[in-house]
């Protein structure tokens, strides 16, 4: 490790605002698309099955009907 | 070749080999991401001009480099889909825009974030921001585009007929620090030279790099399969699979 302590970790040299505020945004927009590109995936295969379960009851429901 | 390649095109195919290549690739570019980063945060000395402030180095070259990486791949992927109307590619052309746009806001973000202090400014309108912003509002733009159409189709196609024109921007961006005066350092790493950088620096930095480039894949993985889902959901494939 270069840096002596913790606290002059954090300082980064009196750059600290610059460099954590760089990563920090970064990581939270790339968590942000990751996050919300697997919860389309997800939302977007539940919404299928459902919708394959309805037409499939629909279908029971008809044959029955005749 | 083609006759190997070509089965790969199949939307079935990539659904299974996307979804079997996704978990490795996620945790290969989280690893990578965080050996390159924390090596580049705590364990290089500072640089001897900018201090400590040039460790944002390593998420601003990263992303710079593959906001312009993601946008060469996602012009190829729309010139394949309007020349050979191969529907996966189209698709991809949807899927990959996000990812660059993220990546082009990171570069910028990071940008300014170093330029306060090294600069005194947040931001100025020099060649090399002007066209990086640019690179922005052309991912943004092809997004957008694609779903102004009620037509799924048409969207697709202007939207990627605005990818292949805006690789224009490409050369513009990346010989903008040597066409024009400008506040932004030129390259610290080049093909075909020494990189000006020491090599101390130069390995995190190029661990930082493959890792974005890996997230790229990574998350493509995950964005083509829920857009292979969308446009396959009447095939029967999709209802084999979903209606268990």
């Amino acid at each position: 490790m270069y840096f002596q302590s913790w606290a002059e970790f954090w300082a980064m040299g009196g750059y600290g605002l610059f460099v954590w505020l760089s990563f920090g945004s970064s990581y939270v927009m790339l968590a942000a698309l990751a996050w919300y590109s697997q919860y389309q995936h997800k939302q977007f295969k539940r919404q299928l099955s459902a919708k394959l379960a309805r037409e499939k009851r629909l279908q029971q429901y008809q044959e029955q009907a005749h | 070749m083609f006759k190997w390649l070509h089965p790969y095109a199949k939307p079935e195919t990539v659904y299974h080999l996307c979804g079997r290549l996704m978990p490795w690739l996620m945790g290969a570019a989280l690893l990578l991401l965080l050996l390159g980063n924390i090596w580049g945060l705590a364990f290089t000395p500072p640089d001897y001009q900018q201090g400590d402030s040039y460790r944002i180095i390593h998420l601003h070259v990263p992303a710079a480099i593959m906001s312009m990486g993601t946008y060469s791949a996602m012009a190829i992927a729309a010139f394949i889909a309007l020349v050979w109307q191969v529907k996966v590619a189209q698709w991809s052309v949807l899927a990959i825009a996000p990812i660059g746009a993220v990546y082009t806001a990171i570069a910028l973000i990071t940008g300014m974030a170093w330029g306060k202090p090294m600069w005194g400014t947040w931001w100025v309108w020099d060649a090399r921001l002007t066209s990086e912003l640019i690179l922005l509002f052309l991912y943004l733009g092809v997004i957008a585009l694609s779903g102004a159409f009620s037509d799924r189709q048409t969207g697709a196609k202007v939207a990627s007929l605005l990818a292949v024109v805006g690789v224009i921007n490409l050369p513009i961006i990346h010989f903008s620090v040597e066409w024009w005066n400008t506040l932004h350092q030129g390259a610290s790493i080049t093909k075909f030279a020494k990189p000006s950088i020491d090599p101390s620096m130069l390995w995190p930095l190029l661990i930082s790099i493959l890792a974005f480039k890996i997230l790229m894949l990574a998350l493509l993985c995950v964005r083509l399969r829920t857009a292979i889902l969308v446009n396959e959901q009447h095939r029967p494939w999709v209802k084999a699979m979903a209606g268990d």
